[in-house]
């Protein structure tokens, strides 16, 4: 809109008052977005994973006690169940490899030679301690990250079904 | 044969679309009314003619023709009708042609309806979801074609994924589908008055009967796919701000912020250069989530083995609609002109600070899923983002809104009186306020938060009750009056509160599941496990065969307390063509609540179990199914109907029988 229109509609004063109200409502605006600016910087510093695989927790020095995702491939051989719904297991990329204990049921498409991705405590010289293990809904998929890890280590065979189709 | 007619409508389909959108334009351009009104007839034509290539792909599957690629990968002879059905859409190829033919069909019925529109919006309507169905319909047929053949023919299809072999999956993806492609329609309108250069209220009255059926369907789609989650999955969560989630919930929450700016615009004739680009942002959403779902660059627990070509595909789309639509809004976004004012103390005012807070969470929720996006192409550093986050940043910017809403909605027009409006929701706070108190003493030591999310629940469910009653009411002495009076609200008036109160009931349910309890253990035969309120007792574990899959079913008999309940089974499934394992949850209803077990795996002679007791978790769904019905029925509201007199009825014509 041209000020020319804007002062053939509204006189003065009311012109100052649209100003002042728009001002006010970019205000407004612009204080809940400061407000959700803030909380999102907040939480950015506490609750976001980062995600590493086996070698990068040597590589990087991850520090024992840091809460974070792990991912690779389940080591063959290497699950042991129980007592009760206990299990260990070990996940591998190839060079270096994290020892995972976790209390709690595994997901339907979890198998020994399979990628994973599980949440918990990274607790120092090869430990980890898994709060969840993470589901997927198809059994070729194979997680990005376990992906792009794997291929880093030189271990990368193509995926599962690279000629299988892909699914939705 | 079939396959190759239905392969040729859809080639045929794009190349109509290329003229619904490209000859209204030239006619507007020149001011040609018979060339603007080609769109009319081509976006009739592109309907049928991609309903046609979509009952030819429904027949391959229906007689299991695994000579069609796509039918070979996600069918098998020895499904369920009702599965080969749905399988259409279960996988990349058929979903697409799904969206393309809601976006045609919504094309169609823009076509058939909205005589009473200015010819020059129509025309620019219709070009612009002619656009948006050319460009998908060339994705479709170029990068994931459904008509591909093979040969030599497999004798045996590879199945569809076990986990969609389910009714919740079966029809969520169309529910959604039907949410996100109605947004095309208000972008659709929102470029045609950007091009047109002019918008007034009946370009809102035109919009919103599309972004409310829209924003319906949505609601019943992201309510589906949470419930199916729920009970398919098997680990008893109900939404885990997954980026595939969030690519759901970010056009709903935008679409609810212009289905309140709407209402601004057509009353009060304001609002509208915003009400252009929310209606053009909620779009983008919807594209941006098929791009999030359909490219997979973002891992989630509901991504599929994706394509990276298709996602470049779809980021081109994309980056087209968002930066093109975006690009002509700069243009001519200054030439509309600006609206009425209004006083700061309003019902307008209100919705003002409504669309602020709506559009504030928005931005969280889109900075949470695409910020792990960002930081790996920026520091190769992959993190994931997931609860803690969205709690701490999602949940304040949207309780205060909350809070407000039943005092915002009973502001008037205007000019409101904000103490008024305080006092008349006094009662309905304090009754929630007391309820609150009072869950806080009775669950003493147990988790502060949920007394107080049930209050908030409760008020606005109080207050969207108590704001019907006093309209109802008010003025009226007697019953036959107060009778009248109901029936003389506006059914918009109905949806509104009913829409609010289901926001309520849908709160009292997320708060609840705070009291919720979990138990694992191993169980043998004759073995108890409990969990809140709620025992399990293993009776048997049986073999049994389905029609494509073998089970192991574990059955339960639950009590609460020493009270029998009901029996109760779960199993373990393995469908045989994929080999692959899926967990059938045993959940028995408790009025409200629910008592949810699921399988692991067995070991020592023993079965892991694990055991929920979920109160009011029903809540949650019961009020995302009383927002749509708020939603539907403002959709009837009578003037819309009598804005679009002549709308052609969408049943039937979604499933073209073979």
């Amino acid at each position: 809109m041209t000020a020319a229109q804007t002062t053939r509609q509204w006189p003065a004063k009311r012109r100052m008052t649209r100003k002042q109200r728009r001002l006010g409502m970019i205000a407004a605006a612009g204080a809940v977005l400061a407000l959700a600016a803030g909380l999102v910087l907040f939480a950015m510093r506490d609750s976001i994973v980062f995600f590493y695989g086996p070698t990068e927790i040597a590589e990087k020095g991850v520090a024992p006690g840091t809460r974070m995702r792990l991912g690779g491939l389940v080591e063959t051989g290497s699950v042991q169940r129980g007592p009760g719904q206990r299990v260990a297991f070990a996940v591998t990329d190839g060079r270096s490899t994290v020892k995972v204990s976790y209390d709690g049921l595994l997901p339907d498409l979890f198998r020994e030679g399979q990628g994973v991705v599980t949440e918990g405590i990274f607790e120092g010289a090869g430990r980890f301690k898994a709060d969840s293990v993470l589901a997927k809904h198809d059994e070729t998929y194979m997680p990005r990250e376990v992906a792009d890890t794997l291929k880093k280590q030189g271990h990368w065979q193509g995926e599962a079904g690279a000629a299988a189709p892909a699914k939705p | 044969m079939i396959v190759e007619i239905g392969h040729y409508a859809l080639a045929l389909a794009l190349g109509v679309s290329v003229i619904q959108a490209l000859v209204p334009l030239w006619g507007l351009s020149r001011q040609d009314r018979a060339l603007a009104a080609v769109g009319t007839s081509a976006a009739l034509i592109s309907f049928a003619l991609v309903a046609l290539s979509f009952a030819a792909l429904v027949a391959s599957y229906v007689r299991s023709d695994f000579s069609v690629a796509n039918v070979f990968e996600n069918s098998h002879s020895a499904q369920p009708l009702l599965y080969k059905f749905t399988s259409v859409w279960g996988n990349h190829e058929g979903s697409l042609l799904l969206w393309v033919l809601i976006l045609t069909l919504f094309g169609a019925l823009v076509a058939l309806s909205h005589r009473s529109l200015p010819p020059r919006l129509r025309a620019g309507a219709l070009a612009a979801q002619g656009l948006v169905a050319a460009a998908f319909l060339a994705f479709t047929l170029f990068t994931s074609n459904p008509f591909r053949r093979l040969s030599p023919v497999p004798a045996e299809g590879q199945d569809l994924n076990p986990i969609l072999q389910d009714l919740g999956l079966a029809i969520h993806p169309p529910l959604l589908y039907v949410g996100y492609v109605g947004f095309s329609m208000t972008y659709a309108f929102a470029v045609a008055a950007l091009i047109d250069g002019r918008i007034d209220a009946m370009w809102a009255r035109a919009v919103r009967p599309w972004t409310l059926l829209a924003w319906t369907f949505l609601t019943l789609g992201i309510a589906m796919g949470s419930y199916w989650a729920y009970y398919e999955l098997g680990w008893g969560g109900w939404w885990f701000w997954d980026p595939v989630e969030n690519a759901s919930f970010m056009p709903w929450l935008a679409g609810t912020a212009l289905i309140h700016s709407t209402v601004v615009m057509e009353k009060r004739d304001a609002l509208k250069v915003w009400t252009i680009l929310l209606a053009i942002l909620t779009f983008s959403l919807s594209l941006l989530g098929t791009f999030v779902v359909r490219s997979g660059v973002l891992t989630s627990v509901h991504s599929f083995a994706t394509d990276p070509a298709r996602g470049l595909f779809i980021l081109l789309i994309l980056v087209f609609f968002v930066g093109g639509s975006l690009a002509l809004f700069a243009w001519r976004a200054p030439l509309l002109r600006q609206g009425g004012l209004f006083a700061p103390v309003s019902r307008e005012s209100a919705l003002v600070v409504n669309n602020i807070f709506l559009a504030t969470a928005c931005a969280t929720v889109f900075v949470g899923t695409l910020y792990p996006l960002a930081l790996e192409m920026l520091t190769g550093d992959k993190i994931s983002v997931g609860a803690p986050f969205f709690n701490a940043t999602f949940v304040p910017v949207v309780v205060p809104l909350l809070l407000f809403l039943p005092i915002g909605q009973s502001l008037a027009w205007k000019r409101g009186d904000l103490l008024g409006a305080a006092q008349r929701n006094a009662a309905a706070f304090g009754i929630a306020l007391a309820a609150a108190l009072a869950l806080i003493a009775f669950t003493r030591g147990g988790p502060v938060l949920a007394p107080l999310g049930v209050g908030l629940g409760l008020f606005l469910v109080l207050g969207a009750g108590f704001d019907l009653a006093e309209r109802i009411v008010a003025r009226a002495s007697g019953w036959p009056a107060m009778l009248s009076r109901a029936r003389g609200l506006p059914r918009s008036a109905w949806g509104t509160a009913l829409a609010h109160a289901g926001i309520g009931l849908s709160i009292i349910g997320i708060a609840a599941a705070a009291w919720s309890s979990e138990a694992i253990a191993v169980l043998k035969p004759g073995e108890r496990l409990t969990a809140g309120r709620y025992t399990v007792v293993l009776e048997s574990v049986l073999p049994r065969t389905g029609p494509n899959f073998r089970a192991e079913v574990a059955r339960f008999q639950l009590f609460s307390g020493d009270r029998e309940l009901a029996p109760l089974e779960a199993s373990k499934r393995v469908y045989t063509a994929r080999a692959m394992p899926t967990t059938e949850a045993g959940i028995h209803t408790d009025w409200l609540s629910q008592a949810y077990v699921s399988l692991g795996e067995g070991q020592d002679g023993g079965l892991a179990v694990r055991f929920y007791d979920k109160p009011l978790i029903l809540l949650i769904w019961i009020g995302a199914i009383v927002m749509a019905f708020g939603g539907a029925l403002s959709l009837t509201d009578r003037r819309f109907r009598l804005a679009a007199p002549r709308r052609a009825v969408p049943a039937a014509a979604a499933q073209p029988a073979e």
